[in-house]
């Protein structure tokens, strides 16, 4: 299940589509990638590269590297990264 | 290449308190930050996109922190966001990557306030999806707005845990316990340092009050464990400590939860001047290592200076004042003209503030006993899955020294170059030297001091571009 967003003090912009290895999700502009997945449910953000276990947020503030995924091309701190409209997200770059 | 005055590394309180200082007292500023906006992470703004339609809903610190932001945009410092510093060389030449690109920013002096990162010491079940940093939950709670699960632990030391907890409860959310390793009795023996800041006292009260009037099972002086489930978290385990935070035996305690958020303290961030090779000293109080420095906050490379928690744990508005403090004695130094009697307020408001933030940060700092958290089996270094094991076998083996682990165990080694594993790691080490952790040093920072792109380090060029000499003999 997904996180709930909070709704209280703020008004957020229109929502938007992201690709997520070629599932559309529904995300804010502005609002970090990680958030826009962690609100879709999706908490395992990538696999580890020894043990291949799941990781997602840890630190939310671009120090641990543990939510970074490919975004258009680039390999990036999903917490760092604000969504903007038609992103393309894969979660399997460094899976075989 | 930009040339200026003064470039400010960090525009949390004290960076961007420092460069409004230094340049309205006339200095050419340069302020850099990796974030999207100034505040750092305590007055971390919502998004950009986002309109707050209720600041009180905010909270005091979103108060605090755009009065901040709209300050620095009013004076004449320049400031420039994305901005992730990965090297800087004597000079002082600093390397920024932006949008995958870098620049070079070039000034005499050097005011290095970069603020903090968390320390977690690691329990089997840390790297599950659903578990994150208390500084973490802050900023999904306040800057993205959204709940760090349905039903959260949140545990560790500090006053974050109560701030935390109460502002899931204010988004909605339900907090499943809170799991203190501090006492009641830890409290009470702070109590006369926290008396000079009645109001923050007054809103930490505030923040137990309501956790109360939920119905919110708090358990003091207990560690959590163990966080359990496979794929994703379903809870934890908790364990009483005893004075040094050693969990006893035979005494858990599950707790079902569908998210963990934890947090033991806060440990300065040196890199910087780690990395330009000033002289640091170990000062539990007040976090770990900071750089040893002045009475203008100058450490021992002349001209670099330190603001904020980056020089010490001491609370945000030390951070502000410190950042004021230091972008007045810089100007100061500059022989441009500032009001000495102001200096002097601000310097009396620092040790009142400092006093507050020094207390609150004894209080957070891990006791040697925590480190039993750790199993034989539990990944301590995330990036590289080192475990207990490993470590202590390196221990066995005669490591004494964390450079000296990182390079037998790769503890250290990964994308998060120790930010992460680095206080267990040196907590184990430190606890076979009798407990001094100044003995067992500091990791040696080395460039690029983030991860960055590769292309941000050689550009971009084509191969057929590269002038090859004609094969000899032709």
């Amino acid at each position: 299940m997904g996180a709930r967003r909070i709704e209280g003090g703020i008004a957020r912009p229109a929502p938007v589509s992201i690709d997520v290895d070629g599932q559309s999700i529904q995300a804010f502009p502005g609002e970090s990638v990680a958030t826009a997945l962690w609100a879709a449910g999706i908490r395992a953000l990538r696999t580890s590269p020894v043990s291949a276990s799941a990781r997602g947020i840890f630190c939310a503030m671009g120090v641990c590297q543990e939510c970074v995924a490919d975004i258009d091309g680039r390999t990036t701190p999903t917490c760092l990264e604000p969504v903007r409209e038609g992103m393309r997200i894969s979660l399997r770059w460094n899976r075989p | 290449m930009s040339a200026c005055d003064v470039i400010v590394l960090g525009a949390g309180p004290a960076g961007a308190s420092a460069a409004i200082e230094a340049s309205k007292a006339g200095l050419n500023v340069v302020l850099l930050d990796a974030g999207a906006a100034a505040g750092g992470q305590v007055y971390r703004a919502p998004p950009g996109s986002f309109r707050v339609t209720d600041a009180e809903a905010m909270g005091p610190d979103f108060a605090i922190g755009d009065g901040l932001r709209q300050e620095l945009a009013a004076s004449p410092a320049k400031c420039f966001f994305g901005r992730s510093v990965w090297h800087i060389a004597p000079g002082f030449v600093v390397r920024a990557v932006f949008e995958g690109n870098t620049e070079v920013y070039e000034a005499p002096t050097l005011i290095v306030a970069m603020g903090t990162h968390e320390r977690v010491i690691p329990m089997p079940g840390w790297t599950l999806p659903g578990v994150m940093g208390l500084a973490a939950a802050t900023i999904l709670l306040k800057s993205q707005r959204i709940l760090p699960g349905e039903n959260t632990v949140v545990a560790g030391t500090g006053p974050l845990l109560a701030a935390v907890a109460a502002s899931i409860l204010k988004g909605g959310g339900k907090v499943a316990a809170l799991v203190e390793l501090s006492t009641r009795m830890d409290w009470v023996k702070a109590l006369p340092s926290l008396i000079s800041r009645p109001d923050l006292l007054k809103r930490g009260f505030g923040w137990l009050g309501e956790l109360r009037a939920a119905g919110v099972p708090i358990y003091r002086g207990h560690a959590l464990t163990a966080i359990t489930g496979d794929a994703e978290v379903t809870g934890v385990e908790i364990a009483p400590v005893d004075a040094q935070w050693r969990p006893l035996a035979g005494q858990r305690r599950t707790i079902a939860a569908d998210s963990v958020t934890i947090g033991h303290g806060l440990v300065p961030s040196t890199e910087v001047t780690r990395l330009m090779g000033a002289k640091h000293e170990y000062r539990h109080e007040q976090g770990g290592w900071v750089a040893l420095r002045n009475e203008d906050f100058e450490t021992t490379i002349p001209n670099i200076f330190v603001a904020g928690d980056g020089a010490g744990i001491a609370g945000a508005a030390a951070a502000a004042l410190r950042g004021r403090i230091t972008g007045l004695a810089v100007a100061r130094r500059a022989g441009r003209k500032i009001d000495a009697s102001r200096e002097t307020t601000l310097r009396a408001q620092l040790g009142k503030a400092e006093r507050f933030g020094h207390a609150i940060s004894d209080l957070m700092q891990a006791r040697p006993g925590l480190i039993e958290t750790m199993t034989p089996e539990t990944i301590v270094c995330r990036c590289e899955e080192v475990t207990r094991a490993d470590l202590d076998s390196a221990i066995r083996d005669g490591a004494r020294d964390v450079n000296q682990m990182k390079a037998w165990t790769r503890c250290g080694m990964g994308p998060c170059q120790g930010r992460m594993c680095g206080e267990a790691a040196a907590s184990l080490l430190a606890a076979v030297q009798g407990g001094d952790r100044s003995k067992v040093g500091q990791l040696t920072a080395r460039p690029p001091l983030r991860p960055i792109p590769y292309e941000a380090i050689v550009g971009q060029f084509d191969y057929a571009d590269m002038e090859l000499p004609e094969p000899q003999p032709g």
